[in-house]
């Protein structure tokens, strides 16, 4: 979140040596120091409240995931036995990897579309850059995402896997996540502004996402269906979500799965869910930044 | 009220340093439109992609220019709705204005109202630092300043107190001592002083004069006479959304009280005054002999008169005036049926004229009186009324209080 690219915006608070003329607000001016000072205080506010204000705290929240993913457990290799054979190695694991990776996006994006309607007692009193408020909340579900990782990890090492190098690469796809997020988060939360109808769209979305994405099952599972002679496999992982799972069940939990290259069929194909991501966020990006000046006015 | 501290003389800081102004205001416009449905949805889109939503235009702030000088300490002021917020938010970049541009030279503060961020479900030391962070303060000099913060407000053994459980004016002192430290040469101000105890309200005025000492721009919108006289420099009255005047704080005062009243007298008939055509001639003071005065000493006994022209039959009606300072605070209203009294009936076409004597307890001021009429039984609603027609200046001695009441005094040894 550090790296938000210049693009040339107006910055208010900086001091030139004569008069400088006041812009109005903006998604990003006021310099980068004051915009993480800003998002990392929302974040943490959000956080306090959420976690201090009840006796379990932390507790809460987690049972949330767990719960699904106990349920999630018990319907699918219990009662539908979807696991027969152990054909699908870890599949716990992955669902519960999965889980809360899935979890992370989806309450970054549905909590940073209300987001600016919600800051409004801030949006109209104080000038600050308008990008803080969504980011924040992208922030803010990042620190229970390492929480629950944390948790995510503890049972991957109690399911008998070692710990190894490839781990590591958790840093990156969850990087990508972020952005992936962040980029949706923007977007939203700026056309929730205007249109207040985002919100119930935005969740039946989410509910798509959910079932089209590698999370009850993997990507070798749905290998063996086809959409106009193309595996299905490589259409789940087009979809950055899909990609990102797909690339941490190598790297977490079993060497020899197929990484998100090889689920695509050539690292050269890696471009098609990289570019939504990029495209996503940039997306997200130039329409709040068109929108910052008149967010307060339109609230 | 505190009297001993000094009042900013008149206009002295009206560009006079001629250096460049702290806030340039030029030809500045913002117009905001309110659709007519409250929210528009995705679907309706989809469904009429080009029906075109229709609004209403506020004209908040029209063709507003200004300079205000840097150090100057500028009051903003003006009915509900004139706009005066709006050209404050415009200023701290929270509005993008439409037409003309607004400079500025310092740094500046980017808050307009106290306590922003304040979350009642945290304690007092974390909203300090939040709110000291949503001022423009880094998280390090909001901790070092939280101890200041917290003696300044009074608040210690507070400090892990929730916010819920503060009362009003524990919460403003609290905002109040974290805004101050704001490391900003210009600072906007969207009413503050209106709360707080008195000994606390005294304690935030020492503040501003100190703020004022260290140079610092400020300004200042406000509903409160009384703090715009005492602190501007210089005030500027708005009225729906452009400048009706710019000057000395004490005439905008003035000005912004005889725009109060004039709506006063719109609200009061039922009919058009003139309609009716029953209407109030003059107005004046007199003394015992029935001279008539503009002047007077305290001894002088004195009546309040006005005439009246009926322009209808009237059974009883009600006479009634008014007795206001230059600030508009009321000290005597008398009307002719306070004891029950009946007036009368009046003829279409009668003049008459009302006397109300009082002793004359008032202290040395300058007085207005403002008389009306109103048929019986209809309450506040006035037949006619002319607000402020006469005045008078009472000479004499001035205790402080704003009446001299006849006072005996004793002393019982034991």
């Amino acid at each position: 979140m550090s790296t938000l690219p210049d693009i040339g915006l107006p910055t208010p608070t900086r001091r030139p040596p004569a008069s400088h003329r006041v812009y109005g607000p903006s998604a990003l001016g006021g310099g980068l120091h004051r915009f993480w000072s800003l998002t990392f205080m929302l974040a943490r506010t959000e956080f306090k409240l959420r976690f201090f204000g009840s006796v379990l705290g932390y507790v809460w929240t987690l049972v949330r995931p767990l719960m699904l993913f106990g349920v999630m457990l018990f319907v699918f290799t219990v009662i539908l036995n979807i696991n027969k054979n152990n054909k699908t190695p870890h599949y716990p694991e992955y669902l519960l990897a999965s889980l809360i990776l899935f979890t992370y996006f989806q309450e970054t994006t549905s909590g940073a579309v209300p987001s600016l309607v919600g800051r409004e007692n801030l949006l109209r009193r104080v000038r600050f850059p308008r990008l803080v408020v969504p980011l924040s909340v992208a922030l803010f579900c990042l620190f229970n995402l390492c929480m629950n990782l944390t948790v995510v990890f503890i049972f991957i090492l109690a399911s008998g896997i070692d710990p190894r190098w490839s781990w590591l690469e958790l840093l990156p796809l969850v990087g990508l996540l972020v952005i992936f997020a962040a980029g949706v988060g923007m977007l939203l939360s700026a056309l929730y502004v205007r249109f207040r109808d985002v919100q119930p769209i935005w969740e039946v979305f989410l509910q798509l996402l959910y079932y089209g994405s590698p999370i009850l099952y993997t990507v070798q599972t749905a290998a063996k269906h086809h959409f106009l002679n193309i595996p299905f496999s490589r259409i789940l992982v087009l979809n950055p979500l899909g990609a990102i799972f797909t690339q941490a069940r190598k790297a977490l939990l079993q060497a020899n799965a197929p990484s998100a290259a090889a689920a695509l069929g050539g690292a050269s194909r890696l471009l098609i869910p990289l570019g939504i991501i990029a495209g996503v966020f940039a997306l997200g990006l130039w329409y709040f930044n068109r929108e910052a000046p008149l967010i307060s006015e339109k609230l | 009220m505190p009297t001993t501290l000094p009042r900013p003389t008149g206009t002295a800081a009206t560009g006079a340093r001629g250096a460049e102004p702290a806030v340039s205001i030029a030809g500045v416009s913002k117009t905001f439109r309110l659709p007519h449905q409250q929210y528009t949805t995705l679907k309706e889109r989809a469904l009429h992609p080009f029906r075109s939503t229709t609004y209403d235009e506020l004209h908040a702030v029209q063709d507003v220019s200004l300079d205000i000088a840097e150090g100057e300490f500028f009051g903003i002021v003006g009915r509900n709705g004139s706009g005066k917020s709006t050209l404050l938010k415009c200023i701290a970049g929270i509005y993008r204005v439409d037409t003309g541009r607004i400079s500025i030279a310092g740094r500046l503060s980017p808050f307009i109202e106290l306590g922003v961020g304040f979350n009642p479900d945290l304690n007092a030391r974390d909203n300090v630092v939040i709110n000291a962070i949503m001022l423009g303060l880094s998280r390090k000099q909001a901790m070092r300043r939280f101890e200041d913060v917290v003696a300044f407000a009074e608040l210690e053994g507070f400090m892990d107190l929730r916010l819920k459980n503060y009362s009003s004016g524990m919460l403003v002192r609290l905002a109040f001592a974290t805004a101050i430290q704001v490391d900003a040469e210009i600072l906007l101000i969207d009413e503050v002083l209106a709360v707080g105890d008195a000994a606390f309200q005294q304690k935030c005025f020492e503040e501003f004069f100190r703020l004022k000492r260290e140079g610092r721009t400020i300004v200042f919108v406000s509903h409160d006479m009384f703090s715009v006289e005492r602190f501007c420099d210089r005030a500027m009255l708005m009225e729906h959304g452009c400048v009706t005047k710019v000057g000395d704080p004490r005439v905008i005062g003035r000005a912004y009280h005889e725009l109060n009243f004039g709506k006063l007298a719109h609200d009061a008939p039922a009919e058009e005054p003139s309609a009716s055509g029953t209407a109030i001639t003059e107005a004046w003071f007199e003394k015992s002999g029935g001279e008539r005065v503009t002047s007077a000493s305290q001894e002088d006994a004195l009546s309040m008169c006005f005439e009246a022209r009926v322009a209808e039959d009237l059974h009883d009606p009600v006479f009634a005036v008014t007795l206001r300072t230059e600030l508009g605070h009321t000290i005597v209203v008398a009307r002719s049926d306070q004891h029950g009294r009946s007036s009368g009936s009046f003829k279409a076409g009668e003049s008459v004229v009302a006397r109300f004597a009082i002793p004359n307890w008032l202290t040395a001021s300058r007085y207005l009186l403002t008389p009306s009429l109103a048929r019986e039984g209809t309450g506040d609603a006035a037949l006619a009324l002319v607000a402020d027609m006469a005045s008078i200046v009472i000479h004499g001695a001035a205790t402080g209080g704003i009446l001299e009441l006849p006072v005996d005094f004793e002393l019982e040894r034991l």
